[in-house]
């Protein structure tokens, strides 16, 4: 069974912990500049939105990449780069229509989520369940049940 | 061993940048942050020194843990002397701006001197250079973040700045980071508008590690976490209603100090509390709360992201202040609120935003206004004094109106930018200031909170419940219950958190993790972060000697036993209604005490033992 990651916005308080376990896991340092998922803020909103990968079927990452350097892990569907294979031209950076692949300037090839080899670690460090590791057929169960729940009390779920 | 070993140090009045090693035999008896820096603040000032002056210096500080995922890892510190109190100053604040000095490889910046124009610092990792500000000279900390962002063309840079009532010379000028982030107390903003310096914008981009121990420090900072979250307070009370869970809790408890202390429950209370944040307006059918918010790896999140009512009078033709921004806590919410008598929460929340916007503290600003109403009822001053404002207790225009002319440090501004010591004394009724070494009481009444009377007077700031939390025990019965109306122990439990508390503010953790943390969860965390073998025993002496140190700083700096003492209200008017009813603060029992178990003289100086027994 394939899992993927589920992210309430709303439940977010912006902390970073998961871009600090991100960055850590991936390169033994706790730094917010190199983290796979970023954490946004909208000040004048009040809202934070965590983004990162999503690990597309069809991903335009992988099928720009003239050496291939970006791979599919069966196991766990994610779309990985192969750092050694990679020559840092940068185009899976334009392919990608949502901006998760970043080029890094001090080792001159790209990054992205990996989901830590299937137990990814921002899901575990979140405090407030606004990321979460769930069954990839049933990303939006939860936020059914919520509604389902207001529906016919007035909620809004 | 997570410090960066690498101290910047900027003279102002030449305009040189220089690095030098961290002194790591200090940090190994101050471990960092406040600790480390108050160390050095005493080696390279005269404590008697003019806090406004060239030779005063500031330094911006990180603990060990700052940068790390230790939860609430992100603080810094910003220790000077204060132009507010004269004593030692170290105001400590959230936010982001801890963490990215951190990851740019810095454990400090040290200030000195005074620039000849006014300036910005721009950090980017290791490179900094001073910029020429005289654009951003005379703007609003939201005016000035605003701008470095653009003319950066970096969105992720953070941001400390000043706003123009620290230019105008307001004593309580808040250091703001993030917005709505603060080195609030003691006017450290002052200090650094003194200066020329204006802001202060750094982009890290190295992150933190070089931990002794990383498995270690994972381990001990998911048990942490969960300590976090299992709390009632940390884990439900806090991300609910942030500090203003306190609200109704204080002035139930018959220890709320309300317009200008001369009451212990203020009526209002429900009405500007932290569950009346999160209720439907009468007005718009909207909550004032729109979310909670973190600082840096922070899982508690307790911070306040409101909006406020478009339509309320102070600010129906002000769209800037329509969108969200930093709430209400308890302490802005009781200061401006019941301090004042005010219990129109879009008022406060609009007072606030100005608080944050040009960086006052609201504290001392609350608590001058209170002093002033009560002026203004006795007649001492009049509306030629005001600007011809109607300063009366409970009126949220007149609130409205102060707060923007004192965040802009203008007219009648001027005045309360004084803070309310020398405030009352120019009015010739120094009795009327509710101040210890001349900085403003917080929200806790020392009469209804017996052992917050003498944390107060022996503050090594004046006037603060962040020095020694003694409500923890006394109104929330953490780690015990212990009766808020007695003083017996109190020495002993005041001694405990005021230490606990100097070793907390040197890690890089926050404060309000204690209501859930003992140093044995934290010890861990910092053990396997740094070399040098921290156990919660060799911690609480860190706290102890900081907490002597400062005092030394104090007693060279001229002040004396006499110094720890309480504005006469507190000691001789009797609290009126509640549990406290009756009761005045009983200081005198507890500061001999309190002198003996700290190894202090009674003239409350340390003994040559004391300080041969802390390394001083």
């Amino acid at each position: 069974m394939l899992k993927s990651l589920q992210i309430e916005p709303e439940k977010c308080t912006g902390c970073l912990q998961c871009e600090l376990a991100c960055s850590y896991q991936a390169e033994g340092v706790f730094n917010p500049a190199i983290s796979r998922i970023k954490v946004f803020t909208f000040h004048e909103e009040g809202r934070f939105v965590p983004y990162t990968c999503t690990q597309c079927e069809e991903a335009w990452c992988m099928h720009a990449c003239p050496v291939e350097a970006i791979v599919l892990n069966p196991e766990t569907g994610a779309k990985e780069v192969k750092a050694d294979v990679c020559v840092g031209c940068k185009v899976c950076t334009i392919a990608c229509p949502f901006g998760t692949v970043n080029y890094q300037q001090s080792t001159g090839v790209v990054y992205k989520c990996d989901l830590c080899g299937g137990d990814p670690e921002c899901a575990k460090a979140c405090p407030t369940e606004a990321i979460t590791w769930v069954d990839a057929d049933h990303t939006g169960l939860e936020r059914m049940r919520a509604h389902a729940a207001g529906s016919g009390t007035g909620g809004a779920g | 061993m997570s410090w960066t070993r690498n101290v910047m140090r900027v003279n102002l009045t030449e305009g040189t940048i220089g690095n030098e090693p961290l002194n790591m035999e200090w940090a190994m008896e101050y471990l960092g942050q406040r600790g480390l820096a108050t160390r050095y603040l005493m080696e390279e000032i005269d404590p008697k020194c003019d806090a406004l002056g060239p030779e005063n210096k500031l330094i911006m500080v990180t603990g060990p843990l700052t940068g790390t995922m230790a939860s609430t890892g992100g603080r810094y510190s910003v220790v000077t002397k204060s132009p507010l109190t004269g004593t030692v100053a170290c105001s400590n604040s959230g936010g982001f701006l801890g963490a990215e000095i951190k990851s740019a490889g810095w454990d400090m910046i040290i200030f000195e001197g005074k620039s000849p124009r006014p300036v910005y610092l721009y950090v980017e990792d290791e490179q900094a250079e001073l910029v020429p500000a005289e654009p951003l000279w005379g703007k609003s900390v939201w005016e000035t973040d605003e701008w470095l962002h653009k003319h950066h063309q970096d969105p992720l840079l953070r941001i400390a700045a000043v706003g123009r009532a620290a230019e105008q010379g307001n004593l309580y000028a808040a250091i703001v980071n993030d917005l709505h982030r603060a080195a609030g107390r003691s006017g450290v903003g002052t200090v650094m508008a003194s200066k020329h310096l204006k802001a202060v914008a750094v982009r890290g981009t190295r992150g933190v590690g070089n931990l002794r121990d990383p498995q270690a420090f994972m381990k001990a900072v998911s048990a942490g976490k969960k300590v976090l979250a299992e709390n009632e307070v940390t884990g439900a009370g806090l991300p609910q209603y942030g500090t203003q869970v306190l609200m109704n809790v204080i002035n139930e408890s018959g220890a709320m100090p309300t317009r200008n202390m001369r009451e212990v429950q203020f009526e209002g209370a429900a009405e500007i509390s932290g569950e009346a944040m999160h209720e439907p307006r009468k007005t718009d059918g909207k909550a004032n709360l729109v979310t909670n918010a973190a600082c840096y790896g922070c899982t508690i999140a307790c911070g306040r992201i409101s909006r406020m009512d478009q339509r309320h009078f102070s600010i129906k033709t002000s769209p800037k202040y329509w969108g969200a921004s930093g709430g209400l806590e308890y302490e802005a919410a009781w200061a401006l609120g019941s301090d004042t008598g005010i219990k129109d929460m879009e008022a406060l929340t609009y007072a606030n935003f100005l608080c944050n916007e040009d960086g006052i503290d609201p504290i001392s600003f609350g608590s001058t206004v209170a002093a002033a109403m009560e002026l203004y009822e006795e007649g001492v001053l009049t509306d030629k004094d005001t600007d011809g404002i109607k300063l009366k207790f409970g009126s949220a225009e007149a609130l409205c109106k102060v707060a923007e002319l004192t965040a802009r440090g203008e007219g009648f501004g001027r005045i309360l930018g004084m803070g309310s010591k020398r405030m009352c004394e120019k009015y010739g009724r120094p009795e009327l200031s509710m101040t210890v070494k001349g900085q403003e009481f917080p929200a806790y009444d020392p009469r209804g909170i017996q052992g917050m009377g003498l944390g107060y007077a022996t503050s090594n700031r004046g006037a603060c419940h962040l020095r020694g939390y003694s409500v923890s025990s006394e109104i929330l019965g953490a780690p015990e219950k212990t009766d808020p109306l007695s003083t017996e122990g109190k020495p002993a439990l005041m001694k405990s958190v005021q230490d606990a508390a100097a070793v907390v503010d040197s890690t890089g953790l926050c404060a309000f993790t204690t209501f859930a943390w003992t140093l044995d969860d934290i010890a861990p965390q910092v053990d396997a972060a740094c070399e040098g073998g921290w156990t919660s025993e060799k911690l609480l002496e860190v706290g102890e000697r900081v907490w002597n140190l400062e005092r030394q700083f104090n007693l060279a700096a001229g002040f004396t036993a006499k110094d720890d003492t309480l504005p006469p209200r507190m000691l001789k008017e009797a609290a009126p209604t509640g549990p406290a009813k009756g009761r005045v603060s009983d200081l005198h029992k507890m500061l001999p005490e309190y002198y003996k178990l700290r190894g202090w003289s009674e003239d409350g100086v340390p003994t040559a033992e004391t300080r041969n027994r802390l390394g001083l």
